[in-house]
């Protein structure tokens, strides 16, 4: 499991260990300020870095 | 002079000197008078008390058959009219703990009996118990049985007579997690400053505050292939389906959601609404995107750069969650996602 959050120590305290950081609390996988397709983008972005995430082995 | 208080003593089968492991399946009995460890009990009240009767039961018994145990053993104590319950300790023996936790827990509930269990603070009776029964910790070691009744009788006499209890630690029972009100020699920006310099000059100090304790998570092996993998979306942000069907909770989750998605390409916002009480949903409500990536790892499946898309989404509403309730949430979304074949999930959180 990959977390995509805002609050990665939170994350992290509870054991989450494949935590990575989002487009905000109000919208983790999107960024209102963007045009509607630059905001796709970013969230493809996003996507594609989490499953890259999902990819690597987790250092303990 | 007051009365004696009149107390029963629950023993497993071994230590009520019945068996060993081998009669585990012996059901509930009945012994007059302390047996065992319960001569020590008898040692440890000395005038206060009195160790009316031993009730014992098969730690396998207990297990298998808890609701017809504790039925019996009920009977028997209200049977010796017992004022205390005395159980264990258990030290590390789980499915002893269980049933000292388990039995400690109905006697106050339901006769009204005051109760003290004994066991180790890492038994599983302590986890499960510890929160509606006072469970004196024992350490581990049978070699502790003497102070652990000790402190056991001095905590159950103090419950019979209705005297006011210390802090957890001074007690020496596991915390229930109640809090109280109590008056401080000095204020709390004081006290703050006090542990502060403390801290800095290395002395030990200790906090007001007791910090949830998280246990250690073994990392899930790495994907090696994407494009076989069946990815699952699942978040905490409060995703439901318009007009909120199933009522799930704002906040203080208990449980969570299934939203079925085969076959949808977008989550169209006429179609789902976001039920959260702690942050503001209205950029999710004008595009749910923003919290569950769906449209894209819709594409990615078409694009063949995932295998598939799992073909729910699984949703609570994260605000305030008790970290038991949350473990639970997630333990329970983790179960329905492995037995579905999933073997990736991309989890969003607000």
């Amino acid at each position: 499991m990959v977390q995509i959050c805002t609050m990665i120590p939170v994350a992290k305290e509870v054991g989450s260990l494949r935590a990575m950081g989002s487009g905000g609390i109000v919208s983790p996988t999107g960024n209102p300020e963007l045009t509607p397709e630059k905001e796709k983008e970013f969230r493809r972005d996003l996507v594609l870095r989490a499953l890259q995430i999902l990819k690597e082995d987790v250092r303990e | 002079m007051t009365e004696k208080i009149r107390v029963v003593h629950y023993l497993n089968q071994f230590f009520a000197q019945v068996g060993g492991e081998e009669k585990a399946d012996i059901g509930p009995g009945f012994k007059e008078g302390p047996t065992g460890p319960g001569r020590a009990l008898q040692q440890a009240l000395a005038e206060h008390g009195e160790v009316i009767a031993t009730l014992f039961c098969g730690d396998n018994y207990f297990a298998e058959h808890a609701e017809e145990a504790t039925e019996e053993l009920l009977r028997q104590m209200a049977r010796c009219k017992a004022h205390l319950l005395i159980a264990g300790p258990a030290f590390e023996s789980g499915r002893y703990g269980v049933a000292c936790g388990a039995i400690c827990q109905a006697a106050h509930e339901r006769l009204g009996i005051h109760a003290v269990a004994g066991m180790d603070e890492e038994n599983a009776g302590a986890a499960l118990y510890r929160k509606n029964v006072y469970i004196i910790n024992s350490g581990d070691s049978v070699v502790r049985m003497l102070p652990a009744l000790q402190r056991m009788v001095i905590l159950g006499i103090k419950l019979v007579q209705g005297a006011p209890l210390g802090r957890p630690a001074e007690e020496g029972h596991i915390p229930r997690g109640i809090k109280r009100n109590a008056f401080a020699a000095k204020p709390p920006a004081e006290r703050a400053v006090d542990m502060l310099l403390a801290k800095i000059r290395g002395e030990p100090f200790k906090s007001e505050i007791a910090a949830p304790q998280f246990h250690h998570i073994k990392p899930a092996a790495a994907l090696r292939d994407l494009s076989s993998a069946v990815i699952a979306l699942v978040t905490d942000g409060g995703l439901v389906p318009e007009g909120n069907p199933e009522r799930m909770e704002p906040g203080r989750p208990t449980r969570f959601t299934t939203i079925p998605v085969e076959g949808l390409d977008r989550l169209d916002p006429k179609q789902f609404d976001i039920v959260h009480s702690g942050y503001d949903t209205a950029f999710a409500n004008q595009d749910p995107h923003r919290l569950v990536p769906l449209d894209i790892m819709r594409e990615l499946e078409q694009q063949g750069i995932i295998g598939k898309l799992h073909e729910s989404i699984h949703a609570t509403g994260g605000a305030h969650a008790a970290v038991e309730n949350a473990t639970r949430i997630g333990q329970g979304i983790a179960e329905r996602l492995k037995s579905a074949g999933v073997t990736g999930v991309i989890l969003t959180s607000t």
